[in-house]
């Protein structure tokens, strides 16, 4: 195609805009402070709502976490009471996010060794004499409570010789001790506490 | 049905809210109660309840306590307002950490143990102020710069959430009371205030007065 035929000489050329009229008109007097804090109050809000189902999801990897210890909850504050700025609130959320990674992360490497235990409880009970004197908590498999599992032989000493090895399954926690409280119906001067158990 | 006594009755004024924070925070509001109280050491039927109250939080409820409604309501509202509920926690948390860690609720006086009850038993936070130390009605504002707070040498950082009312701050929010503006010896009314935040029901700040209203009584 000819050069030529490319340039229309019967139309101006195209006027550009200054720059600043790309700008939003300026808001009527008054106006201006609702105008623009308006897009930040809604950043805002969508953080909040971030924030508060984060903050719900972290709550329950806590109720889920229980009785495994040494796993970090916090997510250190920002200073307040007051209204926190987007940066402020971004950083609240980021601190959620990542405490929420790392609590899942000890989780996994929990739940592996509680797996473990399990499978070890397992082959134990199936040959005690190959696990002699092995122990094995419900804290080792992220149980709550006082129960083991404990290959000991039958009859002690003989049981040892003969090779009677069993697991025994030890269940509760030891009894509370220490003071119980007063009879309240007790009559007047016989207020001595009695020791429990 | 018969008519409840009126001593039972207790009567909620919703508190007034800077437009600011009402913007920023939907679902923010202070209700506040006025209720007689002589104080003091707590009667046995209270200290009772306090008892029954103790037997029946355990560890079970510590560890789920923050997926329930009202008290993740306000743990969320604490992360909103730069506060890290795992170090300043929720008034009902407080509460929860203390009967576990002394093994009971201690009874402290007659218009703590009220309040300890209320709370407990609603997971709403609540505030006691003495309310013939109190001019106008309560409400929640962003204080002024360099706003002075009774019993604090430095102003209030500028921006600081309290609970006021009509003249001065009585209180920064989840946080220290000015001083003399709270319970002390002496203290015949009382002033509960409730502060609810989002996802706490207005009902329940109005059944969290009512039963600081009828343990105060007991």
């Amino acid at each position: 195609m000819p050069e030529d035929l490319l340039e229309r000489t019967d139309v101006d050329e195209v006027q550009i805009a200054p720059q600043e009229h790309l700008l939003p008109p300026k808001p009527p007097e008054g106006l201006d402070t609702v105008l623009y804090e308006h897009d930040e109050r809604a950043a805002r809000a969508d953080l909040r709502r971030q924030i508060a189902a984060m903050e719900l999801a972290l709550a329950r990897l806590f109720g889920s976490a229980f009785p495994r210890k040494g796993i970090e909850f916090a997510v250190a504050g920002i200073g307040g009471p007051r209204v926190l700025s987007v940066d402020e609130l971004e950083q609240v959320r980021d601190g959620l996010a990542a405490r929420i990674q790392e609590v899942r992360a000890d989780l996994h490497d929990y739940a592996v060794v509680e797996e473990r235990n399990r499978e070890l409880i397992e082959r134990m009970t199936a040959d005690p004499a190959s696990y002699k004197w092995v122990r094995v908590y419900n804290e080792d498999i992220g149980e709550p409570g006082c129960k083991n599992w404990h290959v000991k032989p039958r009859w002690g000493p003989l049981g040892a010789l003969m090779g009677w090895w069993r697991v025994k399954i030890s269940s509760g926690c030891p009894l509370a001790k220490g003071q119980t409280p007063p009879n309240p119906g007790a009559p007047p001067g016989n207020t001595e506490p009695k020791l429990a158990g | 049905m018969p008519d409840l006594p009126s001593e039972w009755e207790v009567a909620p004024e919703p508190g007034w809210l800077e437009p600011g924070l009402a913007e920023e925070f939907p679902g923010l509001s202070i209700v506040s109660t006025v209720l007689e109280s002589a104080g003091g050491r707590s009667p046995e039927a209270l200290r009772e309840r306090l008892r029954a109250l103790s037997d029946r939080i355990g560890g079970p409820q510590a560890i789920q306590l923050r997926q329930q409604p009202i008290p993740w309501a306000y743990r969320v509202f604490f992360r909103h307002i730069g506060l890290d509920p795992d170090t300043t926690r929720t008034p009902i948390e407080q509460l929860i950490f203390e009967r576990i860690h002394d093994g009971s609720f201690k009874s402290r006086n007659r218009i703590e143990d009220a309040l300890t009850i209320a709370m407990v038993e609603v997971g709403v936070a609540l505030r006691a102020f003495d309310a013939d130390r109190v001019e106008g009605r309560v409400g929640l504002r962003l204080s002024t710069p360099g706003e002075k707070f009774e019993g604090r040498v430095s102003p209030l950082p500028d921006g600081t959430i309290v609970v006021a009312d009509e003249k001065r701050p009585l209180a920064i929010l989840f946080d220290r009371t000015a001083e003399g503006r709270g319970i002390r010896k002496g203290t015949n009314r009382v002033l509960v205030a409730a502060v609810g935040v989002r996802g706490v029901p207005d009902i329940a700040l109005e059944e969290a007065l009512w039963v600081a209203g009828s343990a105060l009584r007991a």
